[in-house]
């Protein structure tokens, strides 16, 4: 369980590293670019989702850190 | 006979509101205010000798302040000084805390009293503090919790959770039967078997937080950024702490394209920042925010963002963050907002 979580952060978009939540800079910079957009839109889709309790918003593209 | 001073805020002492903020530290003989209340719940052997008190703006601007509001005390040669209480009162409550904090050290039995919540809890130590209720409503209940705290401490006995006592505590070494790995693991399997067992260090609790709506159209909604990854100008012009922060800062966004390493970098002392520094839409996705903005997938993006550090950061700070934020938000007629953590 992620820290967001535990702590009761009602909408979570995960991210790839606590330095750099809106990048990647593994990514080149088209692609990192690209991943921030997809981050926002994931957050947009999460403040439009009614929720009732912690929730995380995964779309598919998350990898380990 | 037991002689007890009893510190109070201009409030309290009957010299007025903010007007009176100001006003020098003074003393008046016998009990003032609520102090007529405290000396009902003392009762016989008690005897509320002088009060002293001060404005809260006063109290708080320099420590010779407190010194000065010590110093009248002292005069009185009390065997306790009681301070407060003084409720969720943000400058009362720092005073009341510096008062006890400095009689204390300076051998002077204190306590103060005050709400959970009070910003001036963590400055009492090595101080007593005990809990009151929220606001003057519960003036009652907090004076009689009060007065069995002081009756119990000048007996010599060890003030609690029990008694309504709150914030830190010196922490006395003593020597454990067991060694900290043996009971470790020992609260481990007691956790896995169900057993609610006590862990020896307490962590301080986290409000649970109900959810906001959802806004019902992300393309008609002000979205506002916001970020705990410690992200400013260049130069940090008001200095935003890089752990520990007690403030929060608003720029302007307005008209920015995006997050510039020439405008921009995080002081965060918690990680390397020097990916964000490469490029800050890292940590404030102001280029995509924009560019969601100018497709009309956003509404529109508040014309600031607000930041802070998030690390090492006190729970009653971040909590005050969070509520000065969200009225923030409120009264700007913000939907959603989106905050980035590092």
């Amino acid at each position: 369980m992620s820290v967001a979580e535990r702590v009761g952060a009602p909408r979570i978009v995960p991210t790839r590293g606590i330095p750099y939540p809106t990048g990647d800079p593994a990514l080149p910079a088209a692609e990192e670019r690209a991943w921030r957009r997809e981050l926002l839109r994931r957050a947009l889709t999460a403040i439009a989702t009614s929720v009732s309790g912690p929730t995380v918003f995964r779309g598919g593209a998350e990898r380990a850190v | 006979m037991t002689r007890v001073v009893h510190y109070l805020n201009q409030f309290f002492a009957g010299l007025g509101g903010e007007a009176a903020a100001d006003a020098p530290p003074a003393l008046r003989r016998g009990a003032l205010g609520p102090g007529r209340k405290l000396q009902e719940f003392l009762g016989q052997g008690y005897d509320i000798i002088a009060t002293v008190y001060c404005g809260d703006d006063r109290a708080v601007a320099s420590p010779e302040v407190v010194a000065a509001i010590l110093d009248l005390a002292a005069g009185e040669h009390p065997d306790i000084l009681v301070a407060g209480p003084a409720f969720t009162s943000g400058r009362y409550g720092v005073a009341c805390a510096r008062v006890v904090a400095a009689a204390t050290r300076a051998g002077i039995a204190a306590i103060a009293a005050m709400h959970p919540d009070n910003p001036g809890l963590d400055e009492a130590a090595p101080g007593v503090v005990i809990g009151s209720g929220a606001s003057v409503r519960e003036m009652a209940p907090s004076l009689e919790r009060l007065a069995a705290a002081v009756r119990k401490h000048l007996a010599g006995d060890v003030l609690t959770d029990g008694d309504g006592r709150i914030g830190k505590r010196p922490r006395k070494n003593a020597l454990a039967d067991r060694p900290g790995a043996v009971r470790a693991v020992d609260l481990l399997l007691a956790r896995l078997a169900g057993r609610d067992a006590v862990a020896e260090v307490s962590l301080p609790p986290f409000d649970s937080v109900a959810p906001a709506s959802p806004v019902a159209d992300p393309r008609t909604a002000t979205v506002a950024l916001l970020t705990e990854g410690g992200l400013v100008p260049l130069g940090n012009p008001d200095r935003l702490e890089s752990a520990r922060a007690t403030r929060w800062l608003r720029y302007d966004i307005a008209g920015k394209s995006a997050a510039s390493p020439s405008e921009y970098a995080s002081v965060h002392g918690g990680f390397s920042t020097s990916w964000a520094n490469q490029d800050p839409n890292r940590i404030l996705p102001l280029d995509v925010a924009r560019e969601l903005e100018r497709e009309g997938a956003v509404g529109a993006l508040y014309g600031e963002y607000f930041a802070t550090t998030g690390n090492g950061t006190t729970v009653p700070n971040a909590r005050r963050f969070g509520v000065e934020w969200a009225a923030e938000l409120r009264r700007s007629g913000i939907q959603a907002a989106i905050l980035t953590a590092t």
